[in-house]
């Protein structure tokens, strides 16, 4: 992307103002919204959750900050709340999911094809399978006891099918971290990607973990709780990536330039006039707050920028079908399983295995309820309409 | 091992679980200093009450829907006025045949749900059988077919989620929450289900209505057939609940004795039904009844 971040200054932070009414817009269309304008909303409001989250972090062991750090959280807050009320009510808990392992299973996939560094492309594709069949088993919880056909939420656009079984996805924690990136080295696409890609299974992880008593089935709360302790993984997983010897300066840089890359990535992909706007209204206010950080890491750091933050930003993240993508990676390394560090074809260690057999040793929910689960148009009650066949012949 | 003293306490923390708490009543004095508190504090200014109806009409006043009405499919040997007068009359019909069709699928998984339940529980003399049930489930299933077979003949995408679907979707929520929820009772069940019921038959006589004036008698017929179902479900729905509300308030026997029409002679009216239906009876001649 074209945009220089040093000459672009955003809107200062002064300057970034609300009111209740400007936050609480009327919200975006379940039926009527491209699915990944939902994916967009979904992730920025990850994007800003993980901002408010480090900030509170960066808090608590910088004194010096705090006063700086209120300032901007104060904004990254009402932003993520003009962003995150952008869904509608009538988006059910469990539609909502739906949308969450989309924005996992899109956004991931672009992110794994555009990493430079193999060994992190490959963590990539090792989540996405298992947030691929938690899409899949969430699917067929929506089928078989609401009744609803989950296509509805992903417009066609994102395979119903078993990914890494999730039975198979609880591991010891010892084989849940990776290597991270080394700071000095890094390419700035690969910060940023293991930046986006941790924020949203970190608000996955805590949807799940705030909805789950919501459920009255019991089943339900079962596979919300399984879930859940893997998007858990994941966060580990993920935030192990990132080299925990970046000063806190150095994090709260490498957020902002985050958001500003998310938020370019939504601008030039949205096709909603209204949120196109908010896009650009806030990757202006992002501009802003780096450069209030940049001050602040002059000052405290008293080091070059330069090694940090990127003349322009690399590619947007493609918000589109990765179809093709997806079920290459599911042909050819849905057996992989974590050994410490690695991710290979190699057997499992045995304290992973262990601690498995424990948790699945009353049954596993996620396979009782997608038992032959086989997504169908309309659902699994419906029947073959002529219709349907005639689709089908598209692709035979 | 526990002394007397330890157990009596025991009962009585387990007896002191089950004690609804919600009421005034519950704890006299904190509640006579909570009403106290309230009464003696000034509230919030009244002047800010406009403030709230202004809010929300400024946001009915951008008049974004819900969603838009589902796609149609009109007959191009038409001219363009009859084409938009056709479009507008199609869609109000697809809406309706969707909120339809998903309200029948998810009933299908309601009772389903029911059933499960049903079995599970110890007889009991007034109540569904499971039969019973299983019988609706079916009719059920095969009005969303009817319904999805009916949508794909005019045209329409019976996979398509309409905005009054949608409507229909929140609406039946708290009805799935209540059924799926495994602590409720047989006869919390049947209220839910009790206000399913009485939504679907309503929905069906919208549908007959409009299919009717919209000149779709094929239609009319095959919505009149499932109406037909659809009342005895509701009839038997309602029947069931205040039998076991009665029995739960008076007994098992009061009920029996005071019922104009006796049980079993409801039952053969209904086995009569089902048989003369075509569908085979219970396996079981005297049936299994829930609490």
């Amino acid at each position: 992307m074209a945009l220089d971040l040093m000459k672009e200054k955003g809107i200062p932070l002064e300057k970034q103002k609300f009111d209740w009414r400007d936050m609480v817009r009327v919200p975006t269309s379940k039926l009527d919204d491209d699915a990944f304008t939902r994916v967009r909303i979904i992730l920025m409001n990850g994007i800003e959750s993980e901002v408010v989250r480090f900030q509170h972090a960066c808090a608590r062991m910088n004194k010096d900050l705090q006063l700086a750090l209120a300032r901007v959280r104060r904004i990254e807050q009402h932003q993520q709340t003009m962003v995150n009320w952008l869904l509608p009510a009538d988006l059910s808990p469990l539609e909502t999911t739906i949308g969450f392992e989309q924005v996992a299973i899109e956004v991931t996939a672009s992110v794994a094809q555009h990493e430079p560094d193999p060994y992190l492309a490959q963590v990539y594709r090792f989540g996405l399978l298992e947030d691929f069949d938690h899409m899949y088993r969430f699917s067929a919880l929506m089928d078989r006891v609401t009744g609803s056909d989950a296509n509805n939420i992903l417009q066609s656009y994102t395979d119903i099918l078993p990914g890494r079984p999730t039975a198979l996805e609880h591991r010891a924690p010892e084989d849940d971290l990776r290597e991270c990136y080394d700071r000095k080295k890094a390419q700035p696409i690969s910060k940023l990607n293991a930046g986006t890609i941790m924020a949203g299974e970190n608000q996955t992880h805590d949807y799940y973990m705030t909805i789950g008593p919501m459920f009255a089935d019991p089943i339900a709360r079962q596979l919300y709780a399984e879930i859940a302790s893997i998007e858990e993984q994941h966060v580990t997983q993920y935030e192990s990536i990132i080299d925990p010897e970046e000063t806190w300066l150095e994090k709260w840089l490498m957020h902002e330039a985050t958001e500003i890359y998310n938020y370019y990535s939504c601008l030039t992909y949205e096709t909603n006039p209204r949120l196109k706007s908010i896009w650009q209204r806030f990757a202006d206010y992002e501009l802003g707050h780096l450069h209030y950080v940049l001050d602040l890491f002059h000052k405290f750091e008293k080091r070059d920028y330069a090694e940090l933050i990127p003349d322009s930003l690399p590619e947007p993240i493609e918000y589109r079908s990765h179809r093709e993508f997806v079920r290459k990676v599911l042909r050819e390394e849905v057996s992989f399983r974590a050994q410490g560090k690695q991710i290979s074809k190699k057997p499992e260690t045995p304290v992973s295995r262990g601690y498995r057999e424990q948790m699945n040793s009353e049954g596993s929910p996620s396979e009782s309820i997608s038992a032959g689960y086989r997504w169908k148009p309309g659902t699994e009650l419906a029947e073959e309409t002529p219709d349907i066949k005639k689709l089908e012949k598209r692709v035979a | 091992m526990k002394s007397p003293a330890q157990e009596m306490e025991t009962e009585m923390m387990e007896a002191e679980l089950f004690v609804n708490r919600t009421g005034i009543m519950t704890n006299p004095e904190l509640s006579a200093e909570l009403i106290r508190g309230a009464k003696q504090t000034p509230p919030s200014p009244p002047k800010n009450g406009k403030q709230l109806l202004l809010s929300k009409a400024e946001y009915l006043k951008e008049g974004l829907p819900i969603g838009s009405p589902p796609i149609i499919i009109v007959d191009q040997t038409v001219g363009k006025e009859e084409l938009a007068a056709d479009a507008d009359r199609m869609s109000v019909l697809l809406d309706k045949l969707g909120e339809r069709l998903a309200f029948e699928r998810q009933g299908t998984r309601l009772y389903e749900c029911f059933l499960q339940k049903l079995e599970q529980m110890p007889s009991a003399e007034v109540g569904p059988a499971v039969e019973d049930i299983r019988h609706i489930y079916e009719e059920e299933l095969e009005h969303f077919r009817l319904l999805q077979t009916a949508i794909s003949e005019i045209g329409g995408d019976a996979t398509v989620q309409t905005p009054s679907a949608d409507v229909a979707g929140v609406l039946s929520y708290g009805i799935l929450q209540i059924v799926s929820d495994p602590r409720t009772t047989i006869p919390q069940s049947l209220q839910a289900l009790l206000n399913a019921e009485l939504a679907d038959n309503d929905g069906w006589q919208m549908l007959i209505e409009l299919a009717s004036t919209l000149g779709h008698s094929t239609l009319v017929k095959q919505c009149e057939n499932a109406f037909k179902e659809e009342q005895e479900h509701l009839e038997n729905v309602r029947g069931w609940l205040t039998d076991m509300t009665l029995s739960s308030a008076l007994g098992e026997d009061a009920v029996l004795e005071s019922d104009d029409e006796p049980k079993p002679k409801k039952r053969a009216v209904m086995r009569s039904k089902r048989v003369s239906k075509g569908r085979s009876s219970s396996k079981k001649k005297t049936k299994k009844r829930r609490k």
